[in-house]
């Protein structure tokens, strides 16, 4: 599954867009996540690798899957992680977030992880403190770790990722995962396609790389990959939809649209999922669907970024 | 209006200048007498020869013209001074050649009471080195709901009425204030850009915007305003200056409506002239700016629409904001960046590319505002006032925010090459500021 012509290992400090990341890049963090796979199906999943060091998940936003699978994914590597628990923070009580980043910094951690509402925020931080930033999510902007492992699971589904063709369909306007998986899809030479009503498409939508369609029966065309997006429960009622009812006939995955896509096509799912909105609980459950191996990976993908991080943490 | 102590009674000649009067397109060596605060008299007479018991300056060849006029200047006072106070407002116009400032209504309170342009009035004559006016709010609290008084703060100094930041979205109540200043004969400034399409948004929509994760709005907020109030100028008569536009879709509706004959002018902030959304790059929130900095079609066309004289007025829309509104991710920071010390800098690096002439620029810094405003200065010209600045043209320099006089830091020139700076301004004939070269470099 390793590509050994393109072998190129992952250096970077922080690891905050997936603009820049290059194929090389990419396939090792895949390789790492691989075995980090396998490594995650044994009785003993205890490594060593970051023994020593510590990771912050700093969350201000909330989130289940994406914590706990860096949560996870920090202790599997030996790593002491701690969570920052927002509700209870000093953000409450009207600190910036620079000076929460500074003080965070002051208690001298090794990585940090980020989610923040804002885009550009997670930059921001990681331009103030001394240790490795990793973005779990900013705003509309990015989300690298989901990407990749939205690219992992393809590639060991498909065992490939060039030339085929992906369609991200919902909300594009609000998503950093579309925005994520465009570049890092596009870097490993799939066909992206992105669907959806032009409420929930960004201005240029067309200049980021993908072919745009408003309508689902022709976006899945064809389709290897059938990747949904969540529908934010306050943007369903009349703002950018008119109701869940005419979102779910338009743009909802259901038995109907996929028989458009190629008999093998995945079906994917960033979570947590809107059963009844964007996707069909029978689809959510069909056979095609590859929703909870993408949490699998989720761990996987992280624990390699982790490892590949901690390579370039001083004192290494 | 003489500033700091006695006023001149000695005369001071300008020996060997390059005279440029943007009021008549004059550029030409010559010499220029100040006496008692005004312009005595000018010519090529001068250029060698001063008058006896007159002090003589040498102007070494550099331009000698009329100091700029800034008419939409956003200050501290009262209410915010940790960001901007019209004393040290007034400093760094002095640095940056702006020899009178009109401050804008957004302080806290509003100002939109007579004892509150009595206030700064006062204020300024006892702390400004430069003259300032005030402009005055056209609702009350800039709610855009009721008309201020506007006939009595008019007679109160008020130079012109303008709703700030905002735009007043009911076109019932801009149709009245059109109306009652008439009979005025009032200036109206508005803020263009429709408050329902611009909501949440932090900067240009498109491809910069959507690669950035950010809210974009449409250029469409701003034309769709500045069309109403092109309609109601049509309707009303009322004298209107859209306050500053950003793209090439406005500047046709401003030139449609010149066309027909209306009474309405425009003006452009400096950063919509020189800087454009790319230079936003990850999230500089000193770029965060409203309306938001546009594409570079866009800022080549307000480049283009000054030259022609489509557009009429250049302002630094100096808006001091602190670090504890800035140094926040871009989403959740305030708009706004400072300028008039970077004004005239700025500018010239329009003239620098060739992109325009220099008695075009200066125009729109000078008697553009004066004429619209009603002033005496922005000329050269016997008995005007001795607002004067000497600039060398070619003095090559960089930006440091640290070193810039405004109180607030937010200069989204900062670390930028200069070329041309300000060697001396005078207000009323006396020296208010003076380049010194320990000063910076």
């Amino acid at each position: 599954m390793t590509n050994p012509v393109a072998k190129v290992s992952f250096v970077r400090r922080h690891l905050l867009t997936c603009e820049n990341l290059s194929a090389g890049e990419i396939n090792a963090l895949l390789d790492l996540a691989d075995k980090a796979a396998e490594n995650n199906r044994q009785i003993n999943k205890k490594r060593d690798v970051l023994r020593g060091r510590t990771l912050i998940n700093l969350f201000f936003e909330a989130s289940t899957r994406t914590q706990s699978s860096f949560e996870l994914a920090g202790k599997r590597l030996g790593a002491d992680v701690m969570n920052m628990n927002v509700s209870t923070s000093s953000v409450q009580k009207g600190e910036t977030l620079i000076d929460t980043a500074m003080t965070l910094n002051a208690m001298r951690p090794d990585i940090l992880v980020v989610r923040h509402h804002a885009a550009g925020a997670v930059e921001l931080l990681a331009q103030k403190v001394d240790c490795s930033v990793i973005n779990a999510g900013d705003g509309a902007h990015q989300h690298p770790t989901q990407a990749l492992l939205d690219v992992l699971t393809i590639r060991r589904a498909k065992g490939r990722i060039a030339g085929l063709t992906v369609a991200i369909c919902g909300d594009i306007l609000h998503s950093r995962v579309a925005r994520s998986n465009i570049n890092v899809l596009n870097t490993m030479g799939a066909r992206v396609r992105i669907v959806a009503p032009s409420t929930l498409l960004p201005p240029a939508a067309d200049r980021l790389g993908a072919e745009v369609f408003t309508c689902m029966n022709a976006g899945l065309e064809g389709a290897d990959i059938v990747m949904m997006l969540r529908l934010q429960r306050e943007r369903m009622q009349g703002s950018y939809v008119p109701s869940t009812r005419e979102y779910f006939h338009f743009f909802g995955l259901d038995h109907e649209k996929l028989a458009r896509a190629k008999p093998d096509a995945l079906i994917m799912h960033p979570g947590p999922m809107n059963r009844g909105v964007e996707i069909a609980s029978t689809i959510a459950d069909h056979s095609r669907s590859v929703i909870r191996d993408q949490v699998e990976m989720g761990v996987a993908v992280r624990m390699a970024v982790l490892e590949a991080m901690a390579r370039q943490l001083p004192n290494h | 209006m003489p500033k700091n102590g006695s006023p001149a009674q000695d005369a001071t000649t300008f020996l060997n200048a390059r005279l440029i009067d943007p009021a008549t397109g004059k550029d030409e060596p010559g010499g220029l007498l100040v006496r008692d605060g005004v312009i005595a008299d000018m010519g090529s007479h001068l250029r060698r020869n001063a008058p006896e018991h007159s002090k003589v300056v040498d102007c070494k060849g550099h331009v000698l013209c009329p100091g700029l006029i800034d008419m939409q200047v956003f200050t501290g006072e009262p209410g915010l001074e940790h960001r901007e106070t019209l004393k040290t407002a007034s400093h760094a116009a002095a640095a940056g050649g702006v020899t009178t400032i009109v401050v804008m209504p957004d302080t806290e309170p509003v100002i939109d009471q007579v004892a509150l342009v009595d206030f700064i009035q006062r204020r300024a004559r006892d702390n400004a080195l430069v003259n300032v006016h005030v402009m005055a709010a056209m609702t009350r609290g800039l709610k855009g709901t009721e008309m201020t008084e506007i006939g009595l703060l008019k007679r109160a100094g008020a130079i012109a009425f303008s709703n700030g930041k905002s735009s007043v979205a009911n076109a019932r109540v801009m149709r009245n204030v059109l109306l009652y200043g008439k009979d005025h004969a009032t200036l109206i400034v508005h803020h263009t850009e429709d408050p329902h399409l611009t909501e949440g948004s932090v900067m240009n929509a498109g491809e910069v915007a959507t690669r950035l994760g950010l809210p974009g709005v449409h250029k469409a907020a701003e034309t769709i305003v500045l069309e109403r109030d092109v309609r109601l100028v049509e309707l009303t008569g009322g004298r209107y200056h859209a306050a500053t536009l950003s793209c090439a879709e406005s500047l046709a509706v401003v030139r449609a409506a010149k066309a027909k004959g209306l009474p309405v002018t425009c003006g452009v902030s400096i950063n919509h002239l020189t800087l454009n959304e790319n230079d936003i790059g990850s999230y500089r929130t000193f770029l965060r700016l409203r309306p938001p900095l546009r594409c570079e079609e866009d800022r080549a066309a307000m480049v283009r629409g000054l030259a022609a004289g489509d557009i009429d007025v250049v302002v630094s829309s100096h808006d001091p904001q602190d670090a504890d509104v800035k140094r926040h991710p871009f989403a959740e920071a305030a708009d706004g960046a400072i300028g008039l010390e970077t004004l005239l800098a700025a500018g010239l690096r329009l003239y620098h590319n060739d992109e325009i002439g220099l008695v075009a620029l200066l125009r729109a810094l000078t008697i553009n505002p004066a004429r619209l405003l009603g002033l005496p200065s922005g000329r050269l010209d016997k008995g005007a006032p001795a607002d004067l600045i000497l600039v060398d043209l070619g003095q090559p320099w960089v930006v440091d925010r640290a070193l810039l006089r405004a109180r607030s830091k937010n200069s989204p020139f900062d670390e930028s090459r200069m070329q041309g700076r300000v060697l001396a301004t005078m207000v009323a004939g006396h020296t208010v500021y003076q380049y010194a070269q320990a000063d910076r470099d």
